[in-house]
């Protein structure tokens, strides 16, 4: 075999994709955002679907629950006090499944495509999220329109409308990523279905999604203000609820969510290729 | 293959390219250049090591040892460089069955950085060229097997890539839908001048298309050269298949092959059958 000597070929006559710079990064986010909306748009039964479970804890649940004094805070009617905790609940559990997708993805050989192209590998995984922050605010969509229906009293000033927007979009970035990390790590949808109905029932649970911080025993308090989903409860009681007061503050509640989805996407973006090696 | 690509710098080249997974060694001091322009194949039986050097050479997971060089760039330390000069069409029918084929290209387009003002122009004849015009405003899940494929040379091909690598192209499809990939992957070829490596167990495909071959046999390449070349190792009236099997020893032997890439496979197979 004869060899012959590698000789770089200049880029300017390959042809092949430009040097990256920011705007190729937000040109990536964007293409995979606006590549989930189509998909939706093309089939939005499932949207359909995700919305029927937040309906039912409202109008079974909350009607049945609102019954029975002091699972409130003060002041507060119990529905009014659910219905946030229940828009978190539904940002949760559309979110942490998320992974599932991208073990899809592999499969199909999807994955492996984005991994040969240029892109960095952080704007893959932003982009990822933020197309789950966008289903997310579909969700919200509809819990508002029930939670209108039965007389909760929600705020709706715009400046708290953004407020929610804004928590809901953090919410579901920072659990999707979670759940892109754990699809990193088990790697098949078998075991990834094991592990995301494990952890999706604590994290719920060991929140203040159904009841407040006030009625826990003192171990389960202090794991809820460990569990991020306490944070994205607390952010959107605040600003969804006309007259609720935050128990952690609106700027812990955002920084706590903005530093943990931070650091998730940093770490997704480390475990990303190993997913096809 | 004119007699001149020899003397041109290699497209892909391998000095003791090694990967092993624990005691295994998937591919072992692979030792290959590619000539730009030819069209390289890889044979082997199921498990012999054709995925993983692919692997290697787009980038996707690292060499355990040895090197390659891709379009003049080293895989490991220059993944950026070659990223941006390589197209990869792999094994599973890949193309997202929820797009339309335009939207796929247009991601692709995305994902490549091609200039806003050019993309349409590529998209429309990516679709020309791979005859794909009139199904562009469908979604994928209702293509045919060999549409699918199709798609996904358009789509690895928009950003005009100098390596192209092609994981069994054709595998699960109908005879037909294979002779049509064959047909866009040689008019490409003509008016690309693109290097291509691909690998295939269908003996036929490899003689079809394959200016060179090289037969891959647990980890190790066998042999390399010619159809002609490869056919007068074994006798004169010999196929590739003969060659095959005198070289693998696989002739009769179960082959092996990681269950899951079989049951990929199949799944692909079925679900495009």
């Amino acid at each position: 075999m004869t060899s012959a000597a590698p000789v770089k070929a200049p880029a300017n006559t390959l042809e092949s994709g430009r040097r990256a710079g920011p705007l190729y990064f937000l040109t990536l986010v964007h293409a995979i955002v606006d590549s989930e909306l189509r998909k939706l748009r093309h089939d939005p039964v499932e949207l359909l679907t995700r919305a029927v479970q937040p309906v039912l804890w409202l109008l079974i649940f909350g009607q049945v629950l609102a019954q029975i004094r002091g699972l409130s805070v003060p002041g507060v009617p119990y529905l009014d006090f659910l219905a946030p905790g229940i828009l978190a609940q539904s940002v949760l559990f559309a979110a942490i499944f998320y992974g599932i997708a991208t073990i899809w993805e592999r499969d199909l050989g999807i994955l492996h495509r984005y991994l040969v192209s240029p892109a960095p590998r952080s704007a893959l995984v932003i982009g990822k999220a933020a197309s789950a922050g966008i289903r997310g605010l579909s969700q919200a969509a509809v819990i508002y329109v029930v939670s209108l229906a039965l007389g909760v009293s929600i705020d709706l000033h715009p400046l708290s409308i953004a407020g929610v927007v804004v928590f809901v979009f953090l919410g579901s970035a920072l659990f999707a990523t979670f759940s892109l990390v754990i699809a990193c790590i088990v790697k098949t949808r078998e075991r990834f279905m094991g592990f995301g109905q494990v952890i999706t029932m604590p994290l719920f649970f060991a929140s203040n999604a159904i009841y407040p911080l006030s009625v826990m025993p003192e171990w389960l308090r202090v794991l809820s203000t460990l569990n991020p989903l306490s944070y994205e409860v607390d952010g959107l009681r605040t600003l969804m609820i006309a007259g609720d007061v935050s128990a952690f503050g609106l700027p812990l509640d955002f920084a706590v969510l903005f530093v943990v989805t931070a650091g998730l996407i940093a770490l997704a973006t480390r475990m990303y290729p190993r997913m096809v090696q | 293959m004119p007699e001149t690509a020899e003397d041109l710098p290699a497209a892909v080249q391998t000095f003791d390219l090694t990967k092993t997974f624990g005691s295994l060694a998937a591919v072992d001091r692979a030792l290959l250049t590619l000539y730009p322009g030819e069209i390289f194949g890889l044979i082997g039986p199921n498990g012999a090591g054709k995925s993983t050097l692919i692997k290697m050479l787009t980038t996707l997971t690292p060499p355990t040892s040895g090197r390659a060089t891709v379009a003049g760039f080293d895989v490991l330390t220059e993944s950026a460089e070659v990223r941006r000069r390589i197209g990869y069409v792999p094994q599973q029918l890949s193309a997202d069955r929820a797009l339309t084929g335009y939207e796929s290209l247009l991601l692709s387009a995305r994902l490549y950085n091609i200039p806003r003002r050019e993309r349409a122009e590529r998209i429309d004849r990516a679709l020309t060229v791979m005859g794909l015009t009139e199904a562009a405003g469908r979604q994928a899940g209702n293509y045919s097997g060999g549409m699918i494929r199709r798609l996904e040379i358009a789509q690895s091909m928009l950003h005009r890539p100098s390596v192209l690598f092609l994981d069994e192209p054709t595998v699960g499809l109908d005879p037909v839908a294979r002779r049509s990939v064959w047909e866009h992957v040689r008019r490409l070829r003509q008016d690309t001048q693109t290097t291509m490596l691909i690998t295939t167990h269908y003996m036929e495909e490899a003689d079809e298309l394959c200016d060179r071959i090289a037969v891959m046999h647990r980890g190790r390449i066998e042999r390399i050269g010619t159809a002609t070349e490869l056919k007068a190792l074994v006798g004169p009236d010999a196929t590739l298949d003969d060659v095959f099997a005198h070289l693998t020893g696989a002739g009769m032997q179960e082959q092996e092959g990681s269950y899951s890439d079989i049951r990929r496979t199949r799944e692909s197979a079925r679900k495009h059958a």
